[in-house]
């Protein structure tokens, strides 16, 4: 059994989240700057040119790329031989906390949808845990802002509307957020499971490195499809209008019921904010 | 924006009077100079309390443009901390009774409702939008930052802003004009 200290893997998360808010992945900017390239409109070409400026401008003056510095979202893959001595959850939380403060971002989360108190600090932190053979410990941060969270959607479409259904479904999400979830998007797809479990992979989708393709042929031709099929809408960097209203589109799928086609949808906007380290 | 290719901004100067609104386009790329105010979810609704209770606003917002912003806290020595635009439409419910006491400009980002769009036709207010993920560059163009309201909120408490040169698209105009519906069905292909 190997043992970690609760305190290592605490500052490591604090100095993730610090990252992760302040240099945007060069995989994210590298889908940037080919959006950049392709993009037609004008008032698109713009948008972008000043995002990249930001990222350049946010990383080195250590300040958040957006002042909507999210959820902490975190999916942990947990060796089966790993202790962390004074507890998983804990050290989690308080990095996140250690993060946020020290890397002066806003604390955004309140203590619930009816008592809207801050929590001060943007605990609690957002875990999944995965328990996988071996000794390390996994984690890739998701620095969730709403707005786009708040244009996600969840549909239990039938087995007969099928794979049609479901690509109506994630367009019709997509043109229904509009400008509202900060085009040009990352489009998380969740297929299969049980209800709840479609989410979570919408969101875990999300961290996978933008625009590598899923493993599975069938659904990275499907990934194809619906990143064509979105950026015919016309939304637009910032919903200005253009070609480029996503970045990337991941689908990840999961075993499902005889009855069942659960498809969720969970976007992030331009500023799509995801890091990973190994323990 | 700023210096982009093909656009010259116009430059609009706040407080905003009825001729300067009228004047503005949708798709006109401008600068933003002079004192906005910021607000977002939990000011607009004590802020309509206020009218409620008829209890004064925490300014007069006759002429003003109101910045949908709560920024991040400011670093030692920096005036404020990355502060882009949130999501406009949480303040549809209450903008119009601020529109109707004479509000001129809101910056934002997203889709407003048919009755704030009407409303603003009808008292003579634009609504700007400005692009979320450049928080940092936007930041840059505040000169002063004071709370004058509401301090217990924090990040959502109001402020008042000097900016200079700060940039934004026009969005729906007085006339009618719509670029978020406009733009999308002049690049739509499907």
């Amino acid at each position: 059994m190997r043992t970690i200290a609760a305190e290592d893997l605490t500052e490591a998360v604090a100095q993730l989240c610090i990252t992760a808010n302040t240099c945007l992945g060069e995989d994210q900017l590298r889908a940037l700057r080919r959006a950049r390239q392709d993009e037609e409109s004008d008032h698109g070409r713009e948008v972008l040119d000043r995002l990249l400026e930001n990222a350049a401008v946010s990383c080195r003056d250590g300040v958040p790329f957006c002042q909507d510095t999210g959820y902490a979202v975190l999916f942990v893959d947990h060796g089966e031989d790993l202790r962390v001595e004074g507890g998983l959850a804990a050290a989690l939380d308080e990095g996140v906390r250690r993060g946020y403060e020290r890397g002066y971002l806003r604390k955004s989360l309140v203590r619930g949808p009816v008592d809207r108190r801050n929590t001060g600090d943007n605990t609690p932190a957002v875990v999944y845990t995965d328990l996988v053979p071996g000794s390390r410990l996994k984690i890739r941060l998701l620095i969730k802002g709403a707005g786009c969270d708040n244009m996600s959607a969840l549909r239990m479409l039938t087995p007969a509307e099928g794979v049609e259904g479901m690509v109506r479904f994630v367009v019709e999400t997509i043109e229904r957020a509009g400008p509202n979830a900060s085009p040009p998007v990352t489009v998380g797809v969740g297929i299969g499971g049980p209800f709840e479990r479609s989410a979570v992979l919408a969101k875990k989708a999300l961290t996978r490195p933008s625009g590598e393709a899923n493993p599975d042929p069938q659904l990275a031709a499907l990934e194809r499809r619906l990143l064509e099929e979105i950026n015919a809408t016309g939304v637009g960097p910032a919903g200005y209008g253009g070609t480029q209203t996503a970045l990337a589109v991941h689908v990840e799928s999961f075993p499902t019921h005889i009855a069942a086609f659960p498809v969720a949808v969970n976007l992030d906007c331009h500023s799509h904010r995801t890091r990973s380290i190994e323990l | 924006m700023s210096a982009g290719e093909g656009f010259r901004p116009v430059r609009v100067t706040t407080p905003l009077t009825a001729d300067a609104v009228a004047g503005l386009r949708t798709g006109d790329v401008v600068s933003i100079s002079g004192t906005i105010y910021t607000a977002r979810d939990a000011a607009h609704e004590r802020m309509a309390e206020a009218i409620a209770d008829g209890r004064p606003l925490p300014f007069d917002v006759a002429g003003q443009v109101l910045y949908f912003t709560g920024p991040a806290p400011a670093r030692p020595g920096a005036v404020i901390g990355s502060a882009g635009p949130t999501t406009a439409s949480r303040m549809d419910a209450w903008s119009p009774l601020l529109i109707e006491r004479g509000l001129r400009g809101m910056i934002g980002k997203g889709l407003r409702s048919d009755p704030v769009k009407a409303s603003m036709r009808q008292h003579g207010c634009v609504y700007f939008g400005a692009v979320e993920g450049t928080a940092a560059l936007l930041a840059q163009c505040v000169r002063s930052a004071e709370v004058i309201a509401y301090e217990d909120l924090d990040s959502e408490a109001v402020r008042r802003l000097v900016v200079e040169d700060f940039p934004a698209v026009v969005v729906n105009d007085v006339h009618g004009g719509d670029l978020y519906l406009e733009g999308r069905e002049r690049w739509r292909r499907s």
